[in-house]
């Protein structure tokens, strides 16, 4: 089916400016890659891309078994980490509620000269996976306790 | 086979084929939707993370998703009403946007009470979340160009021209949670991998998701049905409408 040369030209128009700007806006989130990170990873501190006098975002996982409370305060100290470089990071404020161990974690907030990361507001970060807890556990929620075997009660 | 592809292009055929389809997709829209509201919001399963708080995904998603897929539709068919003329398709576009930008404002509304309890946070600029912001400014301004010509041939041409540049956008947000780091989390169901989500919470999401599919497209056929009428207002078979109505 040959074209008419007027919608041909109208066809090659658009297409060449989707291009156009589609390069354009290419190039400028190339450029401003770093800039487009929310937070940077416990490797990337220690390769020494933070900004060390100014405040930035940290983000990782909360390290297993490295989060302590305080008794007497809201304090809370942890370690982020992303597998290859390990954060410790303090934060006196109230923690959201999907802080936990082995979760996402963002942390906003200064390293200090100890190399102790200050942490002034803490987001919590959730992975792609919804699922169901364990059956049990629902189970004995609803008021249908089950014989657990040790097993069991570890859970996944 | 050509015959129907003409009669797509004529307002009056258009207009008659939706007022027969019309009727089904409403009753369609409602039955998934009660079906959807029932999976989603009573009988899936609590996350293992966020409890009921999760149940906000079944308003969430399908909105976000169906945001981007009217956005797509909305270009495609501004460009091939911009290259071959073609009336029926500017109708098509010009009744997407509406649609499209309530769609984009319930997902960055329902996401912001969603973050709150998950994140901590109502809003941040992440790349996600910025980037799906964009989406809203791009709807508006279509809207706004289109009705700043008083001509509307012309209208429908520049608002066509914004629609697929603003295209570049939607791999954007698409892409933005691989790209960057971000707040916002990966994608949970993807075409080529198995979703990780458990099977009843799938469930209940894909029947929302078809819900809202349903829903975008009654209420885009009864724009595009008022569309028609407004611009075929001096035809023969628009009058002999509103007087047989009256």
């Amino acid at each position: 089916m040959a074209m008419k040369l007027h919608r041909k030209k109208r066809l090659t128009a658009i297409i060449a400016s989707v291009f156009a700007v589609s390069i354009v806006v290419g190039l400028v989130l190339y450029a401003s890659n770093q800039k487009m990170n929310l937070f940077i990873t416990p490797t990337e501190v220690q390769a020494g891309i933070a900004p060390l006098d100014r405040i930035f975002r940290i983000g990782g996982l909360v390290k297993d078994g490295s989060v302590k409370r305080s008794e007497t305060s809201l304090r809370t100290d942890f370690i982020v980490t992303d597998g290859v470089a390990d954060i410790k990071v303090t934060y006196d404020k109230i923690m959201p509620d999907l802080f936990r161990e082995g979760q996402g974690v963002v942390a906003m907030g200064k390293m200090n000269d100890k190399g102790l990361f200050v942490a002034s507001n803490i987001l919590a970060k959730h992975d792609e996976e919804y699922k169901a807890p364990e059956v049990l556990d629902a189970l004995e929620r609803a008021g249908h306790p089950v014989k657990k075997t040790a097993q069991d009660s570890k859970g996944s | 086979m050509w015959t129907w592809f003409f009669q797509l292009a004529s307002p009056k055929w258009v207009f008659q084929f939706i007022e027969k389809l019309l009727p089904w997709f409403r009753a369609i829209t409602l039955v998934l939707f009660i079906a959807g509201l029932f999976l989603g919001l009573l009988y899936s399963s609590l996350d293992y993370q966020q409890g009921n708080t999760v149940r906000i995904l079944y308003i969430h998603v399908p909105g976000a998703f169906l945001s981007m897929f009217a956005y797509v539709l909305m270009a495609i068919t501004g460009a091939i009403g911009f290259i071959w003329r073609i009336k029926m398709a500017h109708i098509v576009s010009v009744s997407c946007a509406p649609i499209g930008a309530i769609l984009t404002l319930l997902t960055l509304i329902s996401g912001a009470v969603w973050g709150k309890p998950t994140w901590g946070t109502y809003w941040e600029w992440d790349a996600r979340l910025t980037s799906y912001l964009i989406l809203l400014f791009l709807y508006l301004g279509f809207m706004a160009l289109h009705s700043a010509f008083d001509d509307r041939k012309s209208g429908d041409r520049a608002s066509a021209v914004l629609a697929m540049v603003g295209l570049v956008n939607i791999p954007i947000i698409h892409f933005s949670v691989e790209w960057w780091n971000t707040l916002h989390q990966g994608a949970t169901i993807s075409k080529l991998e198995k979703p990780s989500m458990d099977a009843d919470m799938l469930a209940a999401l894909l029947t929302m998701i078809a819900a809202y599919q349903f829903y975008f497209l009654t209420v885009l056929m009864q724009r595009i049905q008022g569309e028609i009428l407004v611009r075929e207002k001096l035809t023969g078979w628009v009058r002999k409408l509103v007087i047989a109505s009256k």
